[in-house]
């Protein structure tokens, strides 16, 4: 646990001494914003909650956090770090989950740092605050999932760019499972069951209960276990792969 | 202390360590010497547990570095090939994080980087930031955080590599200095500095080891100096 702080830490000031904390951070409070007022129909709809807020999220975070996600582990690689950092006396595990526990804090830092719409939906009206916490938590629960695929993607390269696309797409996967655009394409070659089993493994359909403000136990399962195997397979790749 | 145990390590077809068998005790200082592509970086990154030998043992202070690899690793200082280092971080915060996660308490870690500072006479770049820094001090910065937590196993790759005449010097000094009470390994393509500072001089090539003995042997082996006595064993070894 010590050393996931240590790592966590040098991880973090890390964002904040070159320019990907800054940039982050402005380009998805603006598209948050923008989205939700212009494409959202914010005003328009009259009515007091941040569902054309969230709305946005899964498709905001499709890029963006593949974007954080991408130099995690490729970095580390064609620099050279991975050698440092793992003859260290510090096992894989605490180095990838302090890793992506900093990755993933700063994403909630940005989350955080919406809180403006929040003040502006309160004082248009009377929104059910509870519903709207909901809807974070459901946000910032899928973020993490997403983290998770990106985090694990990157560990399979060193080239950023590449890890960046493959994130988008196997995200962009999880995204849509749930459609019958995703669904009809593994029709034709799986089993029933296994069809079911993508089906149910939509990031959609887990946040989008969260985000009307329904807390249900399984969403939280769902994505709990998800970062859990994606890192378990991160950990397993840098193992893998670290020499070569 | 240091316990090579026919070593193996191959990438698909090639073997790149063959049948290592090396044992290195407290106070040497062995220079491992070889072509490019002879196999000793990699057999460095075995003996700091980063990678996995393909078969064959390595004992550490009668640790298996299989089993116990986090035990081991504390007892390790590793400069790795080319001193990789986190170049957006300012080099005081980069010994400092070392400093901690290998351990140091917290009263010792200032007096800790106050030593190396000192050591490889990194005043003047202590608040820049790594990826800024000239060869021969981010060089330099990569031996302070091998050295800062005073390991009983220091291993390094290259480590003077890339500076001038007289930070070699003072490198070499510095390894002569803190070597008595440690074991250490130097990997090198320069034979002047195997004189200098080693106690023993390996050689291998293509994986294999070929010579094993004191410098003063080495060069009493062949005929001519030593870079000639290196190019007959090493280019002996590939007719």
């Amino acid at each position: 646990m010590y050393n996931i702080g240590i790592i966590f830490k040098r991880e973090l000031s890390s964002y904040f001494s070159t320019p990907i904390a800054y940039v982050f951070l402005v380009i998805f409070l603006l598209l948050s914003g923008s989205l939700t007022f212009y494409m959202g129909g914010f005003y328009e709809r009259g009515q007091a909650d941040l569902l054309p807020f969230f709305s946005f999220h899964p498709w905001l975070y499709l890029f963006l956090v593949p974007a954080i996600s991408m130099k995690l582990w490729a970095e580390e690689r064609k620099s050279g770090t991975i050698e440092l950092i793992l003859t260290l006396p510090v096992s894989v595990s605490e180095v990838v989950i302090g890793k992506y526990l900093a990755a993933w804090f700063f994403i909630v830092l940005a989350l955080v740092l919406t809180f403006p719409i929040w003040i502006t939906v309160n004082y248009l009206g009377s929104p059910d605050n509870g519903a709207i916490l909901s809807g974070y938590l459901g946000s910032l629960l899928m973020s993490g999932g997403f983290l998770a695929i990106g985090s694990c993607m990157s560990s399979t390269t060193q080239n950023q760019v590449i890890a960046f696309i493959i994130s988008v797409v196997v995200c962009f996967i999880f995204l849509l499972s749930g459609t019958n655009l995703v669904l009809d394409f593994f029709n034709t070659w799986l089993p029933q069951g296994a069809v079911d089993a993508i089906a149910s493994l939509s990031f959609l359909s887990h946040f989008s209960s969260l985000s009307k403000g329904v807390i249900d136990l399984r969403d939280f399962i769902y994505y709990f276990s998800l970062i859990g195997v994606w890192l378990y397979i991160n950990i397993e790749l840098v193992n893998m792969k670290k020499g070569g | 202390m240091i316990e090579i145990k026919n070593l193996y390590k191959n990438y698909d077809d090639i073997t790149v360590v063959d049948n290592l068998s090396l044992k290195i005790e407290k106070g040497e200082v062995l220079g491992f010497l070889g072509p490019n592509g002879a196999g000793k970086s990699t057999t460095m990154k075995m003996v700091t547990g980063f990678i996995e030998p393909t078969s064959g043992e390595i004992n550490i202070k009668n640790l298996n570095i299989k089993d116990c690899s986090i035990e081991v690793k504390k007892l390790i200082g590793y400069l790795p090939e080319g001193a990789p280092q986190y170049g957006e971080m300012i080099v005081i915060d980069f010994l400092y994080f070392i400093a901690k996660i290998r351990g140091l308490q917290k009263n010792k870690i200032m007096d800790a980087i106050n030593r190396v500072i000192e050591n490889l006479s990194l005043q003047d770049v202590i608040n820049k930031r790594i990826e800024y820094l000239s060869k021969g001090f981010k060089r330099r910065v990569g031996i302070a955080q091998a050295i800062i937590h005073d390991p009983q196993i220091l291993i390094m790759d290259e480590p003077t590599d890339g500076l001038d005449p007289n930070q070699k010097y003072d490198v070499r000094e510095l390894i002569k200095k803190i070597s008595s009470d440690k074991t250490i390994i130097i990997s090198t393509h320069i034979l002047e500095e195997v004189e200098a500072v080693c106690t023993r001089a390996a050689i291998i090539s293509k994986g294999k080891l070929l010579f094993d003995d004191t410098p003063k042997n080495l060069k009493e082996s062949g005929e001519g100096n030593l870079d000639d006595v290196f190019r007959s064993i090493t280019m002996g070894s590939s007719s």
